[in-house]
């Protein structure tokens, strides 16, 4: 399978044809097992290709950073004019009139929009089993959970059935596939990406990121989609950058990989991998060793606060939901079966058939805990302990450029294994909540595999060195498994 | 029994955009539903982004009632549901608002005789407008409802006061007050339909509270206010208790009807809106408090003091910022005691017995227009009646002054004219004469009438006395 860098220079030279890529894409998608799109949006991503075949020499188009590069959109992110359903069956039928402003990115550097992938309903799952469209399936095993909630685009990317894919992250939803399919996905730090159009679980922790087959066409994804955008008042505004322009300047330097990586610090939090598999264990100790060898060296630190994080990601998590579902009532778009009664009657008739059993829990909880007189005693101290475990990734990283852990303390288990057992399923979060409790950025990128499942090694980085992950990931990747 | 009023008035901005989104305000005349985008129909995916200008207003209207503005301030989510709010939560704010603690001052009529009274302001905060609900029909009869946002997302002010007012005139008083105060400001327009809904808290000296949610006009506050005294105190001279509960005012019968008691309140689960942060609002306050104009108060003052009219004449033109404005224009050409008493007394009373405001007088009669008039009156051009007349007539149908003076013949008569009507009113009414002679003041009075009706009015009363009396007298 071609990178997307590949494809860009092999469009823009005429070696490559995008309408036969695409086609061909969309054949393997046609015979795939997977079940990674929901939604295809085949006819017009074939005409925006023959239209970049036809004019790939016009200036114009010469400059596109993404030109001509099919992309695997998650479901949870607004496509003008294409199905988003969030895989709920509350937003069956349900078309956004307006793109999120990350795919307006997309459209403007050439890249052309697959379909939409599946995932857990609303993003609530590490399995992307709570679909309302059925479970997508590991491309490594076809048994097994690709991971979630972004499992989709996960599986789309490993399988080729996607060039790039674009996932969001709450509390380990691009890490958590990519580690489970083996492939790259990046969490930026809050605040980095726009979340505008980025059908809301939890406001405050999660992110919009990129999926991909090497650290490189990740790096060209983030570039693309982190533009500056005051629709969005979470995005932190650097001053005299706009649009944020990130470049990737050493993606084209004559830099050795191990270059990027002399000298780096590591840090290895030991609790991270207290609940790890043997086999987990072994091949994150391998990528750190893997470092040392390029010239890094490495430290096992303690970070104490780590077992507060998942009873905090879940409080605030829940707490935001319950607040950003309520709009699902029916009324303006979405489900709307039956006959009409009264409004209460009708708005929770939609919602008791429209929402999956997870999204309900989940909004019981958070309700309850937002509660008249919970509120303190739940979401207040969630908060506090956000700001702690915020105050030990600060700390951590005051000594270490990056730290290094595994992205899931196992490999991809089997389809319903955990599925009856949501508290089992919560758990397996416990190495990716935190950091979006600390708004850090984080890349998880394969370090080896136990039995033919894939494993994921998680670089975590300070506030906005997103640069200094992805440089530590490519070294890695260069040399590592 | 003591009676204690507490208000929560919400008032619409003049800003040209929503609260949170591009959509524009002048939707009042709209077709339903064409005023609206992702984020104030609450699709899923948009996030809102503050209006500064809608804020800035906040911070005028807070420093205007001389709140304390908060350095930092924060939005938070209501969250109930309701068809009319399609996120399933209003944006509001909650423990940081824009500002605290602010007094209004009133002028009590009434019982207390115009004395000055003091009103706490509790908070100033912004919050958006939910969409509206519109019923085929009235509410009881309609089998369904359609949903207007259109609204949806405008940008309110709500101003809570402390339970100060002391009586549903007082309210009242308070409320034409607040109005005045915000239009000073050039931030709200009371003309406007819903521009302000009050919610009004009263209980009685023994009782629990009760809400009267959601009145939305001044009269309607009043009137509401006096059904609930009436109930509440025949409930405790019943021996039975007012509860606290929530109430929806009838304006149609003119009563209020319980819609929920306390244990059914809602929970509405505030917590800090997670797509808006923490906003600075500090650096914001020194250049709005430059851009408040002289309010009320100081305007009253100030009148009475340079053109040396009268209290009750100086409340009266500066209740309203356009007949300020127009009082002064005028005053600065014209005898500004005369300008008073014909603004004041005539010209206003003109526009309410038509129900028009200043401001849309504006464009029927302008302050150049009011100098003509009151020139021609003080040199005698026209009289009184006269006067009044044109500005009956502009009014009604426009025109310029000189141009309905000539049309309707307004003109006064010359005193040869008025001293030809005399002798003929003279030789007509000769018993009446003989009267006046023989003592009877009356008479006097009658002959007046008598000139006045043959000039057609176009004569001044006071120099037809002055002259038919010395006819008789010689």
């Amino acid at each position: 399978m071609r990178t997307a860098i590949e494809v860009v220079e092999g469009i823009k030279s005429g070696a490559i044809s995008c309408e036969e890529l695409l086609s061909k894409i969309y054949e393997r998608i046609a015979k795939s097992e997977l079940n990674c799109y929901i939604t295809l949006n085949k006819e017009s991503a074939l005409e925006t290709a023959r239209d970049v075949d036809k004019r790939r020499e016009e200036e114009e188009f010469e400059q596109k950073k993404l030109l001509g590069v099919p992309i695997a959109i998650k479901d949870s992110i607004s496509t003008k004019g294409i199905q988003t359903t969030c895989a709920s069956k509350i937003l069956t039928g349900y078309v956004p009139p307006y793109d999120a402003t990350v795919i307006e990115a997309l459209k403007q550097e050439g890249a052309i929009i697959i379909g939409k992938t599946n995932m857990d309903e609303f993003c609530m799952g590490t399995s992307t089993e709570t679909s309302y469209y059925g479970a997508t399936k590991n491309p490594h095993d076809l048994t097994r959970v690709p991971g979630g909630s972004s499992g989709g685009s996960a599986a789309a990317v490993y399988a080729g059935e996607a060039i790039l894919a674009l996932g969001s992250d709450t509390g380990g939803s691009i890490r958590c596939p990519a580690s489970f399919c083996g492939v790259v996905g990046l969490k930026t730090t809050y605040g980095f990406v726009s979340r505008y159009g980025l059908i809301a679980y939890a406001n405050s922790l999660e992110q919009i990121g990129p999926m991909a087959s090497t650290v490189t066409d990740t790096a060209l994804l983030l570039e693309v989609i982190s533009a500056k955008d005051e629709r969005d008042s979470t995005q932190i505004k650097i001053k005299n950058n706009a649009p944020m322009n990130y470049k990737f300047s050493w993606l084209n330097g004559t830099r050795s990989e191990s270059d990027e990586i002399k000298g780096m610090r590591i840090g290895v939090p030991k609790e991270f991998l207290e609940g790890a598999s043997l086999e987990v264990k072994k091949s994150v100790w391998d990528a750190v060793h893997t470092f040392e060898d390029l010239g890094a060296s490495y430290e096992e630190i303690s970070m104490r606060n780590l077992k507060y994080a998942l009873a905090s990601y879940y409080l605030i998590a829940m707490s935001e939901a319950s607040s950003n579902l309520a709009r699902f009532d029916g009324l303006r778009y979405g489900l709307r079966e039956g006959k009409d009664e009264d409004w209460h009657t009708t708005f929770s008739k939609i919602r008791g058939e429209g929402f999956g059993e997870e999204v309900k829990r989940r909004i019981i909880l958070g309700t309850y805990a937002l509660s008249a007189g919970y509120y303190g005693k739940y979401y207040l101290k969630a908060l506090k302990v956000r700001t702690l475990i915020k105050r030990e990734f600060e700390d951590a990283l005051k000594t270490h450029d990056i730290l290094a852990m595994p992205t899931m303390p196992f490999v991809a288990f089997k389809l319903g294994e955990r599925i009856k057992d949501p508290l089992s399923l919560y758990l397996a979060d416990v190495n990716t909540v935190s950091i979006n409790l600390a708004g850090v950025p984080s890349i998880s990128i394969p370090c080896g595999a136990s039995q033919g499942l894939p494993i994921g090694l998680q670089i975590v980085g300070k506030h906005f060195e997103e640069d200094r992950i992805l440089r530590a990931a490519y070294g890695y990747e260069q040399n590592g498994c | 029994m003591d009676v204690k009023i507490g208000l929560e008035c919400h008032a619409q901005l003049l800003t040209k955009s929503k609260l949170f989104c591009p959509c524009s305000t002048d939707y009042h005349n709209a077709e339903p539903n064409t005023h609206v985008c992702a984020t104030c129909l609450g699709l899923p995916g948009a996030l809102p982004a503050v209006n500064r200008r809608a804020l800035r207003y906040g911070i005028k209207i807070a420093l205007a009632l001389g709140c304390t503005v908060q350095p930092e301030t924060i939005f938070y989510r209501k969250n109930y549901y309701y068809p009319d709010l399609p996120r399933g939560f209003q944006i509001t704010q909650y423990d940081f608002p824009i500002a605290f603690s602010g007094l209004v001052r009133i002028e009590s009529d009434g019982d207390d005789g115009g004395k000055e009274r003091e009103i706490r302001i509790t908070r100033v905060h912004m919050e958006e407008d939910p969409g509206r609900l519109v019923y085929k029909g009235t509410i009881d009869t309609a089998t369904y409802a359609l949903v207007d946002y259109n609204r949806s997302g405008m940008p309110l002010v709500e101003i809570v006061t402390e339970p100060d007012l002391k009586s549903p005139k007082e309210a009242r008083i308070f409320l034409g007050k607040l109005r005045s105060i915000l239009e000073y400001l050039d931030v709200f327009d009371g003309n406007l339909e819903g521009a302000m809904r009050v919610d009004a808290n009263i209980s009685i000296e023994g009782g629990e509270r009760a809400e009267v949610k959601n009145i939305s006009s001044f009269k309607g506050v009043e009137k509401a206010l006096y059904f609930e005294i009436t109930r509440q105190r025949n409930l405790l001279r019943r021996g039975l208790t007012v509860q606290q509960e929530t109430r929806h005012y009838d304006e149609v019968r003119g009563i209020t009807l319980s819609m929920r008691t306390k244990e059914f309140e809602h929970d509405y689960r505030y917590f800090p809106e997670p797509d808006l942060v923490p906003i600075r609002i500090a650096k914001y306050i020194e250049e709005v408090r430059r851009e408040i104009p002289e309010l009320p108060d100081e305007k009253k003052l100030r009148f009475i003091k340079r053109y040396s009219i009268t209290r009750e004449h100086a409340n009266s033109l500066t209740f309203d910022i356009h007949t300020a404005d127009f009082y002064e224009d005028v005053a600065s050409k014209r005898d500004p005691k005369l300008s008073a008493t014909w603004i004041a007394d005539v010209l206003k009373g003109e526009l309410n017995y038509r129900s028009i405001s200043m401001r849309e007088a504006s464009t029927r009669i302008s302050p150049d227009d009011f100098v003509t008039i009151l020139t021609y009156l003080k040199t005698g051009v026209i009289t009184d009646r006269g006067a009044t007349e044109i500005i009956r007539e502009m009014l009604d149908h426009g025109g310029k002054p000189e141009e309905i003076m000539e049309k309707k013949g307004l003109g006064s008569i010359g005193s040869e004219a008025i001293e030809t009507a005399i002798e003929a009113v003279i030789k007509e009414n000769e018993s009446a004469v003989q009267d006046y002679h023989a003592g009877k003041k009356e008479a006097l009075n009658f002959l007046v009438g008598q000139v006045m009706k043959h000039t057609r009015g176009r004569a001044e009363p006071k120099e037809v006395r002055t002259m038919l009396k010395e006819k008789m007298e010689r």
